[in-house]
């Protein structure tokens, strides 16, 4: 397998964008990468899609010749990848993996999604195909209703709390809050978090990502090739896809994911490193509970430790392991099928030294982490400066 | 449509289901997805039966009283377009306690 490079990213503004079509945020993602890139369209030789729901939130598909084409690859193979909320991680570990092997010189990941033209019963009926409709679903599961019952259960086992669910909210906002590109820039405070609307008990709305429109894409060329580009490529150290079941009940203990543990110890494995290695990290924060069982699974912090360790401010800037710096799912918002390529572009950013005041130390490894449904997929991938 | 093996495994855990279980976790669901906006808020939770499967099911009444916990015993009420209803079952306080899981750490 061939080392191979991220050399390019771009990413629109994650938000609600009522005059703008799905077509038109992926293009846009798609010309800021390759401009990123400094590298000609003819020379791209595959394009990977990562989608969730385009045919149900907007009524089209065959979505990657569709945006292939508006982007300027006619002829090249085009394709949609969709493992609900890791659809992004996913295209990126097919586009990784046709790089890596040899196949192609030159590919171009992108990710997007365009919910708010739907109505919020509509949003959450429409992602709760990601779990089991003929199970969990019919019984009227929403993917916060199965978040909570994660969180119900975390509680229970290891005495994670309200207050320390909201820390991971407040957190996440004040990153977002610094993060120009993010969905919803807004300081809130403890008690604001704790106050919200119910969603799903023990989960408010200030415990649920974002219902939001974005894009975006990487290019990707073997490492030994970046240097002809230009000198700000990171390189992918390993990238990990793996699955579980499904359906939430399926899962003997609903307090870990297996499919994010076995992910992570095949990337770390990959690289050679370990979790104390890592400087700085991307988590699939779709709700609260998941930043903090990630953290756990990720082994950034012992079992039944994660509601603690963010309390505390270890996951902040400037704490032991930041996470989710560019504002996770929660603030910068969750356009689900452009979620885990857009991982991987605020994690190059904090690589490059980019991320203007929400810049860490500068660090050579960082590690995105994308999941799909209620782990029913997970990508990890971990990065490093070039 | 539905596919011939899919009814036959729902049959299967139907005949399971005419008993008592118990309560793995649960939530109230405020924001439904349009298909049971009328339901909402409506309780959900994951149950052991008896068999050893678990699975998700809706607990029955509005009230505070008819809300259920991690560990409860909850009885099978009915069965409706594939959808399992139980209610929180009446026993005394003190079995009730005996029968929680402990905690796995």
């Amino acid at each position: 397998m061939r080392s191979v490079a991220v050399l390019g990213i771009g990413k629109t503004a994650y938000g609600a964008f009522p005059d703008r079509d799905l077509r038109s945020l992926a293009v846009e993602a798609v010309n800021l990468a390759m401009q990123d890139a400094q590298l000609a369209s003819e020379r791209v030789q595959a394009f990977y899609l990562g989608n969730f729901a385009g045919p149900s939130f907007v009524g089209q598909n065959h979505l990657a010749p569709y945006i292939g084409s508006a982007a300027g690859f006619l002829g090249i193979p085009c394709t949609r990848v969709e493992d609900a909320c890791a659809s992004g991680g996913s295209a990126f570990f097919h586009g990784w993996m046709s790089v890596a092997s040899g196949v192609y010189d030159a590919v171009v990941v992108a990710g997007v999604e365009k919910m708010t033209s739907q109505s919020t019963p509509r949003v959450t009926e429409i992602l709760a195909g990601a779990g089991d409709m003929a199970g969990e679903g019919r019984a009227g599961a929403t993917f916060p209703a199965l978040f909570a019952m994660i969180a119900r259960r975390h509680m229970h086992q290891f005495g994670t709390t309200r207050e320390q669910l909201a820390a991971v909210a407040v957190k996440n906002h004040a990153n977002g809050a610094k993060n120009p590109m993010a969905h919803m820039r807004k300081v809130i405070s403890l008690e604001q978090a704790l106050s919200g609307k119910p969603v799903a008990e023990p989960l408010t709305v200030f415990d649920c990502s974002l219902i939001s429109d974005g894009a975006a894409a990487v290019v990707l060329v073997p490492a030994d090739d970046a240097l002809r580009y230009h000198s700000r490529f990171a390189r992918v150290r390993s990238v990990a896809q793996t699955s579980d079941y499904v359906a939430l009940d399926r899962k003997k203990d609903i307090t870990f994911f297996p499919a994010v543990q076995s992910a992570a110890k095949k990337a770390y494995d990959a690289a050679g490193v370990g979790p104390q290695d890592i400087g700085v990290a991307e988590v699939h924060d779709c709700f609260t509970i998941a930043e903090i069982v990630a953290s756990e699974d990720l082994g950034f912090v012992r079992k039944g430790e994660g509601g603690p360790f963010a309390a505390a401010g270890c996951t902040a800037i400037g704490g032991r392991i930041p996470i989710n710096t560019s504002g996770g799912l929660k603030s910068k918002g969750h356009p689900v099928g452009a979620t885990g390529v857009g991982q991987i572009c605020d994690l190059v950013q904090q690589l490059r030294g980019d991320a203007g005041e929400r810049q860490v130390a500068r660090h050579r490894l960082g590690l995105a982490q994308n999941l799909g449904g209620s782990g029913g997929t997970c990508v990890v991938t971990i990065l490093e400066a070039a | 449509m539905i596919r011939p093996e899919t009814e036959k495994v729902e049959s299967a855990q139907a005949s399971n289901a005419s008993s008592e279980a118990i309560v793995y976790t649960e939530t109230v669901v405020f924001a439904p997805p349009e298909q049971y906006a009328a339901d909402a808020p409506y309780q959900l939770a994951i149950v052991d039966l008896p068999s050893g499967e678990r699975t998700t099911v809706r607990i029955l009444g509005k009230t505070p009283a008819d809300r259920v916990s991690i560990g409860d015993r909850v009885t099978f009420v009915s069965e409706d377009a594939g959808v399992r209803y139980y209610r929180k079952a009446t026993v005394p306080a003190a079995e009730q306690t005996a029968n929680i899981p402990r905690p796995l750490i």
